[in-house]
C-alpha cells in the first residue's frame, strides 16, 4: 500500500510553551485512508496537519508527501496540491459561490470549460443545484451549506490529499450528522487520502478508517476504530473511550480500501 | 515672535474672546434646538432618518457657500455666522442624539414601560442617561466643528480668530498668521480634551465601555 | 436677475473654469492623500509604533481648523495652487489613513488563513482577498476626505488658487447678492452631486453585503 504522508521523528516547539507541541512523532498514513486525529485541545493534532501544508515548519525531523520531502517543495506549490478545510470555513464573502470554488483551478490556469464542468459536478455531488447556487454569495447560505461549499472548494483542483481541521465544529448537531454522511460518501467515491482533526470521539469513530489518538504532542494509539475500542493501548485511551459516548453502530470498520 | 505677542497680546486675546463667545453662544442654541427636534422625532425611525439626511445634505455644503446663500437675507456679521453654525451643528447633534437613544437596550426600555413609567419618565430617567456617552460625543464633534467654521466666519465680518489669520494673510504678517494658528489649535485641543474626559467619565458611570 | 444674465454673458468662461479648477484641486489633493495615506495605513497594521505615531499626529491635525492649516502654509510656500493643494492634502490624509488602518485590521483571520492554506501567494492574497474586503471601509474614508476637500477647496480662492470660492469672494467684495447666490448654489450642487455619486459607487461595490 502506497504511503501518502510520512512523519519521521518530527518535533515542533512553540516559543514560551512548557512542552513540545509535537514530540518525536512517527507516523505513516496510507493512501486512500480517512485518518481521524482525536485529542483534547493542545494535544498537537492541529499542529500536525499544519505541518503537512507547511503553515508551520517542523523544528526537527522530516515529513514526506508521496515519498518527497516537503522541505523540497515550494510551500505555495505544495498547498495548491492539498485541499484545506478549516472550522470557520473561510469562504470569500465578496465572491460568488462559483468564484470561490474556482479559486485554485484558476490559479492553476485551468481552461474555462474545464472549470465550469468541475464546479457543476462538485455542486451536484453535494446536492446543491448548480444553476441555483453558483451565482449566490456566501452570505446567502446557511452554515451547513457554507461548509459543504468549503469542502468542495478544497476538492476543486483534485488534490491528492485533504486536510480538515475540525471542519464541522461550528455546525449544529443535525447538520453535522448530515455533513459527516456526505463526507463519508465523498471519501468512498474519490478514494483520496483524508486527514481529519476532531475532538469529538463519536465523529472520530464514525468517519475514520484509521484513528490517531494524541495527547501532549505524543501519539497514544494508532489503529482502526475497532482496534482502539477493543484494545486500548493505555489508560489515557481507555478513559477517552469510556468517557465518550461511542455508539458501536456508528463505528467505521474494516472497509476495504 | 515672542516680541509680537508681548506687543499685541490685547488684540490676540480680543480675537480669542470673540471667537469663544461665538462658539459658546452657538453651542447653547444648537444643543437646545437639537434636543427639541430629537424629542419630537425620536419615536419615529423613518422621520428620524429623513431629518438626519436633510441636515446631512446641509452639512455637506461648504460653509462659505452657505454664508454666501444667507448673506443676502440676513446680512453680514455675527447673526449670519451663528445661524449657519447652528444649522451645521444640527446634523452632528441630532444624528448622535438619535443614535444614542437607539442604542439603549430595548429590553431595558420595555421593562421601564412595563413598570408603568410614562413616556417622559422613561426618557429622562432611562433613555437619556444611557444615551449620554453618544450625546456627549455629538457635542464634542459639533464643538470642534464650530470652532473650525467660526474661523471662516471672520470673512463675513463676524470677528474671532479668523480675523488674525485673514488680516495676517492680507498684510503678509507671518507672526499674526502664526499666532492666529496657535490660538486656534490650542482652543481646539483644549475643548476636545476636556470633552473627551467628560465622555470617558460618563461612559464609566453608565457602565457601557465601548 | 438681469445682472446675473449679464454676468454669464461676459464671464461664463470664468465660471466654467472655476468649476473645473475647483474639481481639479480637489482631485489632485485627494489623489496625493491616497498615495500617502493608504500605504501608511497598511504599514500601520504591520508595525505598532508607526500606528501609534500616525494616529496621534494626524488625529491632532484633524482638530485644527482647516482654514488655519490653509493659511499657515502661505508664509512657508506662498500663494496659489501649491499651498492650496498641500493644505488640502494634509486635510484629506487623516480620514483615509484611519480608515485604511481599521479596514486592514478587521479582516477576518479565518478568511486569510483559508486563502493561504489554499496555496495563494502573498501577492494573490493581498490583491484578491485583502484589498476587496478592505475596500468598503477604505472607500468610506476616501469619501469623507473628498467631501471635506471639496468643501474646503472653496477657501482655496482666498489664497489665490481659484475655484468656486472665487465667485463668492467677488460677490462679497462687490456686494453683489446675485454672485453670492450663484457661487453658493453652484458649490452646493457640486458638493451634493459629488457626495451622491460616491454613494452610488459605494453601493455598487458592496452589493454582496446586502444580499
Amino acid at each position: 500500500m502506497a504511503i501518502a504522508v510520512e512523519f519521521q521523528d518530527v518535533v515542533k516547539r512553540f516559543p514560551g510553551a512548557g512542552y513540545n507541541a509535537l514530540d518525536h512523532v512517527n507516523l505513516k498514513i496510507e493512501e486512500g485512508e480517512l485518518l481521524t486525529i482525536l485529542g483534547t485541545s493542545g494535544c498537537g493534532k492541529t499542529t500536525l496537519i499544519k505541518l503537512i501544508n507547511r503553515i508551520h515548519e517542523a523544528d526537527e525531523g522530516n515529513i514526506y508527501l508521496s515519498g518527497t520531502n516537503i522541505k523540497d517543495i515550494e510551500p505555495i506549490t505544495l498547498r495548491r496540491g492539498i485541499g484545506y478545510v478549516i472550522q470557520q470555513i473561510g469562504l470569500f464573502p465578496h465572491m460568488t459561490i462559483y468564484d470561490n470554488i474556482a479559486t485554485v483551478p484558476r490559479i492553476l490556469k485551468w481552461d474555462k470549460d474545464k472549470i465550469n464542468q468541475r464546479v457543476t459536478e462538485l455542486l451536484e455531488m453535494v446536492n446543491l443545484p448548480p444553476e441555483e447556487f453558483k451565482d449566490r454569495y456566501p452570505g446567502q447560505l446557511s452554515g451547513g451549506q457554507q461548509q459543504r461549499i468549503g469542502l468542495i472548494r478544497a476538492l476543486a483542483a483534485n488534490p491528492k490529499i485533504m486536510l480538515l481541521d475540525e471542519p464541522f465544529g461550528a455546525i449544529d448537531a443535525i447538520n453535522r450528522s448530515n455533513l459527516q454522511d456526505e463526507l463519508l460518501k465523498i471519501h468512498r467515491q474519490s478514494r483520496k487520502t483524508f486527514v481529519f482533526v476532531t475532538h469529538d470521539i463519536t465523529e472520530a469513530m464514525k468517519l475514520g478508517t484509521k484513528v490517531l489518538i494524541m495527547d501532549q504532542g505524543k501519539i497514544q494509539q494508532y489503529g482502526t476504530p475497532g482496534e482502539i475500542i477493543e484494545k486500548p493501548a493505555n489508560a489515557f485511551v481507555e478513559s477517552l473511550i469510556s468517557s465518550g459516548h461511542v455508539d458501536t453502530n456508528y463505528v467505521r470498520n474494516g472497509e476495504g480500501i | 515672535m515672542i516680541a509680537y505677542f508681548l506687543k499685541y497680546y490685547d488684540r490676540l486675546f480680543l480675537a480669542l474672546l470673540e471667537h469663544v463667545e461665538i462658539v459658546l453662544f452657538t453651542l447653547v442654541i444648537s444643543i437646545l434646538l437639537a434636543s427639541v427636534i430629537t424629542i419630537l422625532i425620536y419615536r419615529n425611525e423613518t422621520l428620524g432618518n429623513l431629518i438626519v439626511q436633510i441636515f446631512g445634505a446641509v452639512y455637506s455644503i461648504p460653509s462659505l457657500a452657505l454664508f454666501a446663500l444667507l448673506i443676502p437675507i440676513t446680512g453680514l456679521g455675527e447673526k449670519t455666522a451663528i445661524l449657519v453654525l447652528v444649522l451645521y451643528n444640527q446634523f452632528l447633534l441630532i444624528r448622535n442624539f438619535l443614535a444614542g437613544l437607539e442604542n439603549v437596550n430595548p429590553s431595558i426600555v420595555e421593562a421601564a414601560y412595563g413598570m408603568g413609567m410614562s413616556n417622559i419618565q422613561v426618557l429622562t430617567k432611562i433613555q437619556i442617561p444611557l444615551a449620554a456617552p453618544l450625546i456627549i460625543a455629538g457635542i464634542r464633534l459639533s464643538t470642534i466643528s464650530t470652532i473650525g467654521i467660526a474661523t471662516i466666519a471672520a470673512t463675513i465680518n463676524a470677528g474671532g480668530l479668523g480675523n488674525l489669520l485673514f488680516d495676517g494673510m492680507r498684510t503678509m504678517n507671518t507672526y499674526k498668521i502664526l499666532w492666529g494658528t496657535i490660538f486656534c489649535a490650542v482652543i481646539a485641543f483644549l475643548a476636545d480634551d476636556a470633552l473627551k474626559r467628560i465622555e470617558d467619565f460618563i461612559q464609566k458611570k453608565v457602565g457601557v465601555k465601548k | 436677475m438681469t445682472r446675473l444674465g449679464e454676468y454669464f454673458a461676459t464671464h461664463w468662461m470664468d465660471y466654467i473654469w472655476n468649476i473645473l479648477r475647483h474639481l481639479e484641486i480637489s482631485a489632485i489633493s485627494v489623489a496625493f492623500a491616497m498615495i500617502i495615506a493608504i500605504p501608511l495605513g497598511i504599514l500601520s497594521t504591520r508595525c505598532h509604533i508607526v500606528e501609534k505615531i500616525s494616529v496621534k499626529f494626524w488625529g491632532m491635525l484633524r482638530i485644527i481648523p482647516s482654514v488655519a492649516i490653509l493659511i499657515v502654509c502661505i508664509p512657508i510656500i506662498g500663494t496659489g495652487i501649491v499651498p492650496a493643494v498641500v493644505a488640502l492634502t494634509i486635510l484629506a490624509i487623516p480620514p483615509i489613513l484611519i480608515n485604511t488602518t481599521q479596514a486592514f485590521k478587521q479582516l477576518p483571520e479565518s478568511i486569510v488563513e483559508a486563502a493561504v492554506g489554499m496555496g495563494m501567494n502573498p501577492r494573490e492574497v493581498f490583491f484578491q482577498i485583502k484589498v476587496p474586503l478592505a475596500f468598503p471601509i477604505v472607500f468610506t474614508g476616501i469619501r469623507t476626505a473628498i467631501v471635506e476637500v471639496v468643501a474646503s477647496a472653496t477657501l482655496a480662492a482666498y489664497i489665490g488658487a481659484g475655484g468656486l470660492g472665487e465667485i463668492i469672494l467677488t460677490g462679497l467684495g462687490l456686494m453683489r447678492n446675485d454672485l453670492l447666490w450663484l457661487g453658493g448654489i453652484t458649490v452646493a450642487v457640486v458638493s451634493l452631486g459629488t457626495g451622491y455619486l460616491l454613494n452610488c459607487i459605494y453601493k455598487q461595490a458592496t452589493k454582496y453585503q446586502r444580499v
